[in-house]
């Protein structure tokens, strides 16, 4: 059964730094955890800052049913995102989750590709996990600025075959994402495309699978004020017109969305 | 337990807590947090005569102790909601308010006829207020002729409870109370959202695609009281008060400014059990102030 969302507060295990301003923190579930689908995401309070009003959301990075624990990977990159990249072990956070809609899943054993940019990485290893379940054939490829920039590499391959670009050409092919060779070389034989990332590299990416027929997924960012559905602030354009989302996403297809692509 | 019931015109609320339209959703979004049902009411989105897009994005800036919208009443139109939302209202036992809004006074008019033909709404709370359209909306609370000729139209054709949202985007606001008082209302909300606007230097852009949008949470919570404070002093129908309302105490000093009850807005968005919390947070103070019931507070300021 799918989890219903709730608001708990979870015991934060542990906080591993895994790069300058990557942080991976594994929260402790109380209650038996639900299903939870890949590219559902958390909504988190920060509570040590006198100038956040708002919760901040993150992606669900990995989900281990059997000890209770989510991980949610965070990059600083304002006050928000800081003070909780240093949330202390054993201190609790106060999360909303799990919210949205992930990504569907293939029922049967389809050859697909991953693809993520910076902190869009962060829903892409839950997928990976679940997938592999499924006898998936699955890909992944991942870009970053430098090779400094890229995270868990070991991780992914846990689950599939690891690609890598970076814009200085330190790890894997030189450039971005849709500069890598696979698209050139294999897009046709993917079944679909999952990616996650800055809107440009999703658009680029979306672009890429439209032209070669590939079915595309791709999870949005937005700000948002509350994460379920009832500020009406997060939407984006779709062909049924405003769509939030925190509730009818962040998971879209790009058939979807009205995007020039 | 104190004795927290309290009554706006015809609609008895076993709480004087309500939710703010637009920070709610329909209720049922809240179902997986709480039982709805513990609130003294409820007041939907936004519902105007013909569906709504809202306005374009960037729709939100958080600011400090706060946030703007500029959502511009997006909703499915009035129609819709009578025929496929309100069948899912029916179950809650509690009162349910639908929040009124349109551009023109016949717009309001056919609206509110549309809603007074569902048994189980309780009463409409008339939008004059929404900073976020560009036609209506906020220009019908910003003087007291139109104020007055928007309420007395839906005056006759609306028979429940009804509720007039104010502005504070006013000179004065206790005169706007009054015309909506003189033209039929039988309570007053306030305060709707306070004009503001968010700029980010870096870009030298405004942060909303309308450049300006409502401020609301912890920020706007003294000019609230004030207002409550001052339209209190000059009408004699009962005032809901709103404002940036985050916890319990926030809740009293709204009371004791002369609300006889209150809606807890952009605080559902932060904490989606802040409702149930502050209705707690209240029945505490009453007995640790050895106060019987809450009638006892309203208006009860020490001067």
């Amino acid at each position: 059964m799918q989890m219903r969302k709730s608001v708990q507060n979870l015991k934060v295990i542990a906080n591993l730094q895994l790069n300058e301003d990557h942080h991976l923190l594994k929260l402790l579930v109380p209650d038996q955890l639900e299903n939870i689908v890949p590219g559902q995401f958390a909504n988190i309070l920060v509570d040590q800052s006198q100038s956040i009003f708002l919760r901040r959301p993150f992606s669900i990075h990995t989900v281990d049913y059997q000890n209770n624990i989510i991980s949610i990977l965070i990059k600083e990159v304002g006050e928000g995102t800081r003070s909780l990249a240093h949330a202390q072990v054993d201190s609790y956070l106060n999360v909303i989750f799990p919210l949205g809609n992930g990504f569907s899943i293939p029922k049967s054993n389809e050859k697909v590709l991953l693809v993520g940019g910076g902190c869009g990485v962060a829903p892409l290893l839950h997928l990976a996990q679940f997938l592999s379940g499924n006898l998936n054939s699955i890909n992944i490829l991942l870009g970053a600025r430098s090779v400094g920039d890229l995270v868990e590499l070991d991780q992914y391959s846990i689950y599939g075959k690891v690609f890598t670009t970076t814009e200085d050409g330190s790890h894997g092919e030189k450039g971005f994402v849709t500069d890598h060779s696979i698209f050139d070389l294999a897009i046709d034989s993917f079944t679909k495309i999952y990616c996650c990332g800055p809107e440009p590299m999703m658009k680029a990416v979306a672009a890429r699978a439209k032209a070669s027929s590939v079915d595309c997924e791709v999870s949005l960012e937005n700000t948002m004020a509350c994460g379920f559905g009832v500020c009406l602030c997060c939407v984006t354009e779709t062909i049924q017109g405003h769509k939030c989302v925190c509730t009818d996403g962040p998971v879209f297809n790009i058939n979807q969305l009205k995007w020039q692509i | 337990m104190a004795d927290l019931s309290t009554v706006i015109h015809n609609i008895k609320l076993k709480n004087p807590v309500l939710t703010a339209s637009g920070t709610f959703g329909y209720g049922v979004e809240f179902d997986d947090f709480f039982d709805v049902n513990l609130l003294g009411g409820f007041i939907v989105k936004g519902t105007t005569i013909h569906p709504r897009q809202g306005n374009s994005y960037p729709r939100m800036a958080e600011t400090s102790a706060g946030m703007l919208n500029a959502v511009g009443l997006q909703n499915a139109g009035a129609q819709y909601f009578a025929n496929e939302i309100y069948p899912k209202l029916t179950k809650y036992e509690t009162n349910v308010l639908v929040n009124v809004s349109g551009s023109t006074v016949e717009e309001y008019v056919a609206c509110a006829e549309i809603i007074n033909e569902l048994d189980h709404i309780a009463g409409i709370e008339l939008n004059i207020s929404c900073p976020n359209v560009k036609e209506g909306g906020m220009a019908f609370g910003t003087s007291c002729p139109s104020a007055a000729a928007v309420v007395s139209a839906v005056r006759k054709v609306y028979k429940k409870t009804m509720v007039v949202k104010l502005s504070p985007n006013v000179t004065d606001i206790a005169e706007i109370g009054k015309a909506a008082e003189g033209a039929g209302a039988d309570s007053l909300s306030l305060i709707n959202t306070v004009l503001g606007m968010a700029i980010n230097a870096e870009t030298r852009k405004p942060v909303l695609s309308t450049i300006t949008g409502g401020l609301s949470g912890p920020a706007v919570k003294p000019i609230a009281l004030r207002m409550v404070w001052q339209v209190s002093q000059a009408v004699k129908i009962p005032i809901i008060g709103l404002g940036g309302i985050m916890n319990a105490t926030d809740a009293i000093e709204f009371f004791l400014a002369g609300a006889s009850a209150i809606q807890v807005g952009t605080a559902n968005f932060i904490d989606p059990l802040a409702t149930v919390k502050i209705i707690d947070g209240i029945d505490d103070y009453l007995n640790r102030h050895k106060i019987s019931a809450i009638s006892e507070l309203i208006g009860c300021l020490h001067l």
